[in-house]
């Protein structure tokens, strides 16, 4: 037992009475339960088998804290195109609170309800207190149970049944300020048969900071929901984000997960499917210098007819170190179930290191799921066959390493996001040779 | 325009090709045939460029340089180009990018502007409808789950884009029906030139009625054991490889 206290315990009863939600009984139950579980555990360790390839034991030594002060802040507009979306709804949240004044929610439908998190916990939303805490679980680990216990701040929004989005939502995460905790609570609720793209993008232009994110999503029976996670922190930055999705039955769900920036950066997008219900994960992560870039999928098969597709794809260079877990849970009633799961790396360093490791539990007996994982470098023949065709070595090695990447990128639908992606992508791999009209 | 002497190569300490001679002129069509595993890719991986291989002794001279000693892509830019008998697939590249990169590399070698995208677009569409490609192959990824037929015909796309000086056809007629060989040999024959040379690898006289050699050379066990005029191809139809190889024993 260590005899020093975690600095975010410490600081967490004076945090604890200027959080949102006072007032709510089955909110202040959630948090106390969630500091019990904190207090006890702390962030995991690589003794968990979810966490064993990525240590987070530096944030104990960081103290990063909290910002409270919810002031209008001031943020360059230009910086702020590069990453908030034209022609979408957008919802700002700045160093862990949501910015109203930043954030663009002009036409949206009058039936659709689009809320600060705070704020609607202040009006005690009957609807929240339904749906919140429903897609996630605080004994998975210690970052639920931090987010539960501390959270700022957030959206909530809800699309009633039957309601088809034709511009997307997009939730952009920013921390300002050096040294900043930013913990927030998304809920996102489609009804029966609604449909919507839902995009989060996460960026700072403070440089060390961190970031601790929990969205859940609960999609009603046979609605459809695209989501993207856009990553992009500052260099410094740690993040930890996880989606939470709860798939009713006949539902569908595409999910792409962009993982570019941070220092160390985990991402958890689980999911659980009803009957008939389908998903596809998508990811891509691109690490340089000396960044962790962790990638942790689950999909639990909770009942027959279940469909889902997952392809992770990271490219890493320098000393980068890229970490997937891709767990896939068939329960014993989930029969007819059809799953694949697929995870290439590209190492562009001998000091660049992947892991991977696809953990398929399967309960069922008449199911069909796969799995392939690789390990490696470019393919030489590929290489050599560009030679041939007058182009030189490393912009071939170039063309190649992008064109791995870019399988991912074009799976992008939204085209601002597109263009926003790529531009990232472009710019993690400064290479000439590369040029963009791609006609 | 080439000249190769005495080319020893290994592979993995194993001797592929065992004093190759060979001497190509501007305008002339040399056919290559020879059985299985001979080392008839082997010379063209190693007139393109191809690591992998060891060149023991021996020289190769192309437009008066030592062709051994070019990476790749310059043996490319100066025109050297090989259509494979295996080409690869890259997911993610697609086709129109390839070429246009490939002709922009090499006018950029020979010092000339980069080609206007609409003059790239324009020439590219000809190039495609004279092969009776579909124009959608252009944007489709290099290779990327085209037949084996398809694979060939977009080899010789390429040909057709840069205009080499010299072709080197590893096998672009295997796998072919009938009417394909037709158009494959029609862009061929388009390309023949005065100043433009051909080495077509085939084990099929088939081909050699619509591109006539004017030299068939046989290559075994890493040797050219007989070289002869385009009735050599039609004693080989009929015999097989069989006699000269006995032949070369008892020499
Ligand atoms: N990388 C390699 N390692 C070991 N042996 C090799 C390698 N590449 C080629 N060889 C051997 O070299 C020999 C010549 O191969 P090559 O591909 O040049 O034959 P080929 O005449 O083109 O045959 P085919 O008509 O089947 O295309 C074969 O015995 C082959 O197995
Ligand atoms: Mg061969």
């Amino acid at each position: 037992m260590s005899t020093v206290l975690n600095p975010y315990l410490a600081a967490y009863p004076a945090l604890s009475a200027v959080l949102p939600g006072q007032s709510l009984a089955w909110l202040q139950d959630i948090r106390a339960e969630a500091c019990a579980r904190f207090a006890s555990h702390g962030f995991p360790t690589p003794r968990e088998e979810d966490w064993r390839y990525s240590n987070v034991s530096a944030l104990d030594k960081k103290n990063f804290a909290p910002v409270l002060a919810a002031a209008t802040p001031v943020i360059d507009a230009e910086w702020l195109r590069q990453y908030q979306l034209a022609d979408a709804w957008s919802l700002v949240l700045v160093d862990g609170h949501f910015c109203a004044a930043l954030s663009q929610l002009h036409g949206l439908p009058a039936t659709v309800q689009v809320v600060g998190m705070a704020e609607a916990l202040q009006e005690a939303d009957e609807r929240l207190a339904s749906y919140f805490g429903t897609a996630v679980n605080s004994a998975e680990h210690g970052f639920i149970a931090f987010n539960n216990a501390c959270f700022t701040d957030g959206v909530f929004v809800h699309i009633p049944a039957q309601v088809v989005l034709d511009k997307p939502i997009q939730c952009l995460h920013i921390v300002t300020q050096e040294g900043a905790l930013a913990t927030t609570r998304n809920l996102l609720v489609l009804g029966d048969q609604a449909a919507a793209q839902w995009v989060e993008t996460f960026v700072g232009t403070a440089v060390g900071y961190l970031s601790v994110a929990v969205t859940e999503a609960v999609v009603g029976q046979n609605a459809s929901l695209t989501a993207y996670k856009v990553q992009c922190e500052s260099e410094q930055a740690y993040h930890f984000g996880g989606l939470y999705i709860k798939q009713a039955r006949d539902a569908r769900c595409n999910h792409h997960n962009f993982a570019f920036g941070g220092l160390l950066a985990r991402s958890d997008i689980h999911t659980d499917l009803a009957q008939a219900a389908e998903c596809e994960l998508n990811g891509l992560y691109l690490g340089g210098k000396r960044q962790h870039i962790d990638n942790h999928t689950r999909i639990n098969h909770n009942q027959p007819y279940g469909i889902s597709r997952e392809t992770y794809k990271g490219v890493l260079a320098d000393r980068a170190r890229g970490v997937f877990q891709g767990r896939v849970v068939v329960a014993e009633n989930a029969q007819k179930t059809d799953s694949t799961m697929n995870n290439r790396n590209l190492l562009l360093s001998a000091d660049a290191e992947a892991d991977t490791k696809p953990q398929l539990e399967i309960y069922a007996d008449d199911v069909k799921c796969g799995h392939g994982v690789t390990v490696g470098q470019l393919d030489e023949k590929s290489v050599f066959y560009l030679q041939s065709r007058c182009i030189d070595e490393e912009t071939a090695r170039n063309m190649l390493t992008f064109a791995f990447a870019n399988e991912m990128v074009d799976k992008v639908k939204v085209k601002a996001l597109h263009e926003l992606v790529l531009a990232q992508v472009l710019a993690r791999f400064p290479q000439q040779g590369i040029n963009q009209d791609w006609l | 325009m080439l000249s190769i002497k005495d080319l020893t190569v290994n592979v993995n300490d194993k001797k592929i090709l065992k004093g190759i001679n060979l001497e190509i002129k501007a305008g002339e069509i040399h056919a290559i045939m020879g059985p299985n595993g001979s080392g008839k890719s082997t010379l063209s991986h190693i007139l393109s460029g191809k690591s992998g291989y060891e060149v023991t002794g021996g020289s190769a001279t192309y437009q008066g340089k030592d062709l051994l000693a070019m990476p790749p892509e310059i043996r490319a830019r100066e025109g050297v180009f090989l259509a494979f008998q295996y080409p690869v697939e890259i997911p993610g590249v697609s086709n129109v990018y390839l070429l246009k990169a490939a002709l922009n590399a090499v006018r950029k070698y020979n010092g000339d502007d980069e080609v206007d995208a609409m003059d790239f677009l324009t020439l590219v569409k000809a190039k495609v409808k004279a092969l009776e490609m579909d124009e959608k192959f252009l944007y489709r990824a290099v290779n990327e789950g085209f037949s084996g037929g398809e694979k060939k015909r977009n080899e010789i796309l390429q040909m057709a884009i840069l205009e080499p000086k010299l072709c080197i056809l590893d096998e672009t007629d295997s796998g072919l029906d009938i009417d394909a060989l037709k158009i494959v040999a029609d862009g061929v024959n388009s390309l023949r030139s005065p100043d433009r040379a051909f080495i077509m690898v085939t084990h099929y006289q088939r081909l050699l009625d619509y591109i006539k050699p004017d030299f068939v050379h046989v290559l075994a066990h890493g040797q050219i054991i007989k070289s002869g005029g385009p009735e050599l191809a039609l004693e080989l139809e009929e015999k097989g490889y069989g006699w000269l190889e006995e032949g070369q024993v008892t020499a």
